[in-house]
């Protein structure tokens, strides 16, 4: 019982304090659940973050539902994930409600107005880094013409067309880039 | 009970949508707001494209996992309170079933090759998903044909991508722009209407 709430506490904790998300959240999960409740060895944290980039889904979900299991089980994996996701839930829920309450009042509009560029600088942002890993893979490998995976280059290639020319569907692109790149590398023997 | 119905039927597509979108998002928050924006603006029509923005910037200023925020904030739009539940529900239960199916066997995963390649070639598919949102987007802040407006998407770009400045910072600096830019409309307003008086 007193790890079900200490795992409870933790993850509340790492909700409520990783603003910016993603690799934002690793120091603090690893600062909460390494050194400050002892709940995991460094190693176990190491692989847990090996695993979390592997996967879909939010790193502290991801770290949240496998220190749960590993700890207490599906009760713990349960439990860790609402302490992550509670935080967000009310300050996302009251936040929410100003927004619709007050977005249609033109100062606010001017504002948001504002904003809006930024995001879509910080959406293409996030789409350069993750091209940059399809290209030219493995953390700090070189970015040069001799590094260049020419088999992802055709399929973001390929995707962007499909996607732009027949408004194709994008879990169809993501799921069928994971199935034709598979067969493309086994077919050329390059595993 | 027509009304009970058709509230159900949003929820469950709300469940289903998130769902779907939270198994396939690899690689942190923003990807999951571009195909959010597909799926929502683009393809069910739920939202308009400025609120799907405004819905990201607020997720990602709020402490806790951007999907998570997003969804929140989405459902709340929806349904409610009780959406928002769901598309948490949605949200949160792919990774979960797949990290505590995982955590049972995690070096033989860890170390297996097809799943490795599959995961590699899988981001150039969520690159090309990225890129044609990011095309759409900024197309649409280009026809703003305001001067403001691009230069803040070239200056948000460059800081993002060449001085890597933390996205929370660079939120903030455009709030504070914006909140300068109603001041003055403001004034520009107040005298306007002191000249025709």
């Amino acid at each position: 019982m007193t790890i079900l709430l200490q795992l409870f506490a933790a993850f509340i904790q790492v909700g409520l304090f990783s603003v910016g998300g993603g690799y934002a959240a690793i120091p603090l999960i690893q600062n909460q659940i390494v050194d400050h409740y002892g709940l995991m060895t460094l190693e176990e944290f190491t692989d847990l973050i090996t695993i979390a980039e592997m996967t879909p889904g939010p790193i502290s979900i991801n770290s949240a539902t496998f220190v749960g299991t590993r700890l207490a089980g599906i009760p713990g994996a349960v439990l860790c994930t609402l302490g992550c996701v509670l935080p967000s839930f009310i300050i996302c829920l009251a936040l929410a409600f100003f927004y619709y309450k007050y977005r249609s009042f033109g100062g606010v509009q001017t504002v948001l107005a504002a904003l809006r560029p930024a995001v879509v600088a910080l959406i293409a942002s996030a789409g350069i880094s993750i091209l940059l890993l399809a290209l030219f893979a493995g953390e700090g490998a070189a970015v040069s013409l001799s590094n260049l995976h020419l088999i992802e280059l055709a399929l973001f290639a390929g995707g962007l067309f499909l996607l732009r020319k027949y408004k194709t569907n994008a879990i169809s692109i993501i799921f069928g880039s994971g199935v034709v790149g598979t067969a493309a590398y086994f077919a050329l023997g390059l595993v | 009970m027509k009304n009970e119905r058709t509230k159900l039927q949003t929820l469950w597509m709300l469940f289903k949508a998130t769902f779907m979108l939270s198994a396939f998002t690899f690689g942190g928050g923003f990807v999951i707001v571009s195909l959010m924006k597909k799926k929502f603006v683009e393809e069910l029509k739920w939202l308009d494209e400025e609120e799907m923005l405004d819905i990201t910037a607020i997720a990602q200023s709020s402490p806790g996992p951007i999907p998570i925020n997003a969804s929140v904030i989405l459902g709340y739009r929806m349904c409610g309170v009780i959406g928002s539940v769901v598309a948490i529900l949605g949200t949160a239960l792919p990774p979960m079933i797949i990290i505590s199916t995982i955590s049972y066997f995690y070096t033989q995963f860890r170390t297996n090759t097809v799943i490795a390649v599959a995961l590699q070639v899988m981001r150039a598919g969520v690159a090309a998903v990225i890129f044609d949102v990011v095309i759409n987007l900024a197309k649409n802040v280009l026809k703003t044909r305001r001067a403001l407006y691009i230069g803040l998407m070239s200056a948000a770009f460059v800081a993002a991508v060449v001085l890597d400045i933390s996205a929370m910072t660079i939120v903030l600096v455009c709030l504070f722009v914006g909140i300068a830019d109603m001041l003055l409309q403001t004034k520009r307003e107040k005298t306007a209407q002191k000249e025709e008086a």
